[in-house]
């Protein structure tokens, strides 16, 4: 007979994995652990970097909008200053499907413009009777694509005879959407040109004042200090009243970008110099100056490397306020002028609170703005937390 | 502390110096002078100018002196009291500015005590909250307000406050008080239209604020010594106001020298587009018209407002921290 023992009193259960024994699994875990050795800092960043997905989201974003800004003429419906006489300040037109529950494709109502004449206003209806439909790769507008090459190829082209103002039109009747994909051309190269300027300088001047100190070192601090206790808008605005109206659009283009960086380089200067500082006292500096490196060579090969990819994730933060910059400049009419388009000075048509109340559309361009910001802040944020030795 | 409140006024003159170089080098470097655009626009209206009252007028104001001697006229100038004269308007700057620069402090200050009641709580949640649905939230909240224009928000707020309370569109107070002196009406009337271009230029900063103040109180959450005070089974609540808070309270103080800039740049703007009776349209004219010591003065007013607001806000962070005024007097 057997007799029952009594249970041990809250036991574990034992635990038994239920998956296949695998004898290699020991060496598969050092394996990775040794790949992860062996890859490169560039590879170890691109990992961490991958891990946060909003900021791949944001720069994959911004690759398909950099690329694109190549072929806007392609991606434009119209050209930038082509206008329209008889469709000033149109409302935007919705794109459909289906007319009187048959599949059509897409495709737009044509607009009936009647003048209110208590108020003066035009008034704009769809004319449910008149159905347009869209073209796609289709030949449009005859352009010059970047000035030079002549072309008539659009991706998408209104119906033969009709109209397509998918963002409405402004107070020439010219279409938003044509104005803000061109816009994107300056817009987004002047951020990019700002820093890259912002850049050369921060690198330039923090690097000698940080690995020669002396004198150079305690003007720069002085002058950086000055600078970023000055309110910078004022004093962009000053710059800007410098430049000749007579200047060419091309020259206010470069001279507002150069404005932009002159007064950013301040924050990587620091960055740069303070780097520098903790850096050359390193014992591989000391290496190199003993084997008979110079200065140049030190701060080039040896010094700036080490922290480049923190600089460039810091300048990539610095861009949106490039464009915002720009944006707030053109608007106040001392930035970028007609016939030069960018997305400032398309939002200057919507100066005032009238044009607010009755097109509020002529405020669209405002949606890329704040889309690209906050792109290049999400990017900006994922590439600094990728960079970081120590996360 | 009284050494260091010294020492921290004697950096600042060198700093201002330098600010008025730099001003005074950018509001001369357009070629030609107010006369000149001016003789132009006469001309160009098919009038004769009196030459010999502009040349008077260029005599007087030493224009036909070099240009070091011009600037050091300027600086002497302003530390009497005297900020030139403006040409546009044919009266001495202080005239000129008058109420303007007293509205555009109001105003800033204004904002950076909106910006600092409303970063505290919400960096504070985001911190103790992290990754929740009310930090991601607020996020993102704060990235819209720092992504939009600051004009475009402006225009829209302008636009929705008179279509929902009537505010009357523009201006800091109601059109009929704005050539009268200051009285009580005049002053709520102020108060009334002030919320406007305190939430436009406010919302960038506070979105900043709220993530330089979520960054640092996270860092300090995570060290050792809130560890050990959690483990003694301190209250949740007393461990975050007792240690951590006094922490970032620090960087709070001293964040003010890096708003302040963009506070006066936001108003600037705000200003234009609201058409408010403070710096920001006359500055812009001033500038397009090269009536140089109403731009440099102006340039020069703001600049000042900055130095000295990073100032306060340095005294303040060395009463509350005095690891920072042993430091500071070590070194220098």
């Amino acid at each position: 007979m057997t007799v029952d023992r009594p249970r041990e009193a809250g036991a574990l259960a034992h635990y038994v994995h239920q998956g296949p024994f695998d004898p290699y699994d020991v060496e598969k875990t050092a394996q990775g652990s040794s790949q992860a050795k062996e890859a490169s800092q560039l590879t170890l960043m691109w990992w961490r970097f991958k891990k946060h997905r909003l900021a791949l989201i944001s720069g994959i974003l911004l690759l398909i909008a950099y690329i694109a800004i190549v072929f806007v003429e392609i991606l434009a419906p119209y050209k930038v200053h082509s206008r329209n006489v008889d469709f000033i300040y149109a409302p935007p037109q919705g794109v459909h499907l289906f007319h009187d529950g048959n599949f059509v494709g897409p495709f737009v109502y044509g607009q009936k413009m009647e003048l209110d004449m208590t108020t003066l206003r035009r008034v704009y209806s769809d004319d449910h009777s008149d159905v347009q439909k869209l073209r796609f790769f289709c030949s449009g507008e005859s352009y010059r694509f970047w000035g030079a090459i002549p072309g008539n190829f659009h991706l998408v082209c209104p119906a033969e005879g009709g109209q397509f103002h998918l963002l409405g039109t402004d107070r020439l009747g010219r279409d938003m959407l044509s104005r803000i994909i061109y816009g994107a051309r300056i817009s987004l190269t002047i951020g990019l040109l700002g820093v890259a300027t912002s850049f050369i300088l921060g690198i330039v001047i923090g690097g000698i004042a940080g690995y020669w100190g002396g004198w150079f070192d305690l003007v720069t601090q002085r002058v950086i200090e000055v600078l970023q206790s000055i309110p910078h808008i004022p004093l962009w605005l000053a710059l800007a009243a410098i430049m000749p109206a007579d200047w060419s659009p091309m020259l206010i283009y470069l001279g507002i970008t150069f404005i932009l960086g002159m007064l950013d380089w301040t924050g990587l200067a620091r960055a740069v110099r303070s780097k520098l500082l903790a850096l050359r006292e390193e014992d591989y500096v000391l290496a190199a100056q003993l084997m008979g490196a110079g200065s140049t060579r030190i701060i080039g090969r040896h010094l700036i490397p080490g922290f480049m990819s923190h600089l460039i994730a810091s300048a990539t933060l610095t861009i949106p306020g490039m464009i915002l910059g720009e944006t707030t400049l053109s608007f106040l009419g001392l930035g970028l002028r007609p016939p030069i388009t960018s997305w400032g000075v398309l939002l200057t048509e919507a100066r005032s609170v009238s044009a607010v109340a009755l097109y509020p559309w002529l405020l669209i361009p405002v949606v890329p703005v704040i889309f690209v910001i906050l792109a290049f802040n999400f990017l900006g944020d994922g590439l600094r937390d990728a960079a970081d030795p120590y996360k | 502390m009284l050494r260091y409140i010294l020492w921290r006024v004697m950096v600042m003159i060198p700093t201002l110096v330098l600010i008025s170089m730099l001003i005074f080098t950018i509001i001369e470097l357009p070629p030609g002078d107010y006369f000149e655009s001016y003789i132009e626009q006469l001309k160009a209206i098919g009038e004769k100018a009196d030459l010999q009252e502009i040349e008077e007028l260029r005599a007087r104001y030493g224009f036909d002196q070099p240009e070091p001697i011009r600037y050091l006229n300027w600086v002497v100038g302003m530390l009497h009291g005297d900020f030139g004269y403006s040409f546009e308007y044919r009266l001495p700057v202080t005239d000129v500015v008058g109420d303007r620069i007293w509205l555009t402090i109001l105003v800033s200050t204004v904002t950076i005590v909106f910006t600092w009641l409303l970063a505290f709580p919400i960096g504070v949640y985001s911190a103790t909250h992290q990754y929740s649905w009310g930090d991601y939230g607020l996020t993102l909240l704060g990235l819209i307000g720092l992504a939009i224009p600051n004009f475009v928000l402006a225009l829209v707020l302008m636009y929705f406050a008179n279509i929902w309370f009537g505010t009357s569109i523009g201006h800091l107070m109601d059109p009929n008080y704005i050539s009268e002196p200051m009285s009580w009406a005049k002053f709520k009337s102020i108060l009334e239209h002030l919320w406007i271009p305190v939430i436009i230029i406010g919302t960038a900063g506070t979105a900043g604020m709220v993530r330089r103040l979520r960054a640092n109180l996270l860092d300090e959450l995570h060290k050792q010594y809130v560890m050990t005070a959690k483990a003694k089974g301190l209250h949740p609540f007393k461990v975050l106001v007792r240690y951590p808070l006094r922490m970032s309270l620090n960087f709070f103080i001293s964040d003010i020298g890096s708003i302040l800039p963009s506070v006066i740049s936001g108003a600037e703007i705000t200003a234009v587009v609201l058409s408010l009776e403070t710096t920001g349209p006359m500055l812009i004219r001033a500038l397009q018209s090269q009536d140089m010591y109403l731009a440099g003065s102006f340039l020069m007013f703001l600049s000042f407002l900055t130095v000295i607001g990073v100032l306060i806000s340095d005294i303040a962070l060395a009463l509350f921290d005095p690891r920072i005024r042993l430091r500071g007097g070590k070194t220098k």
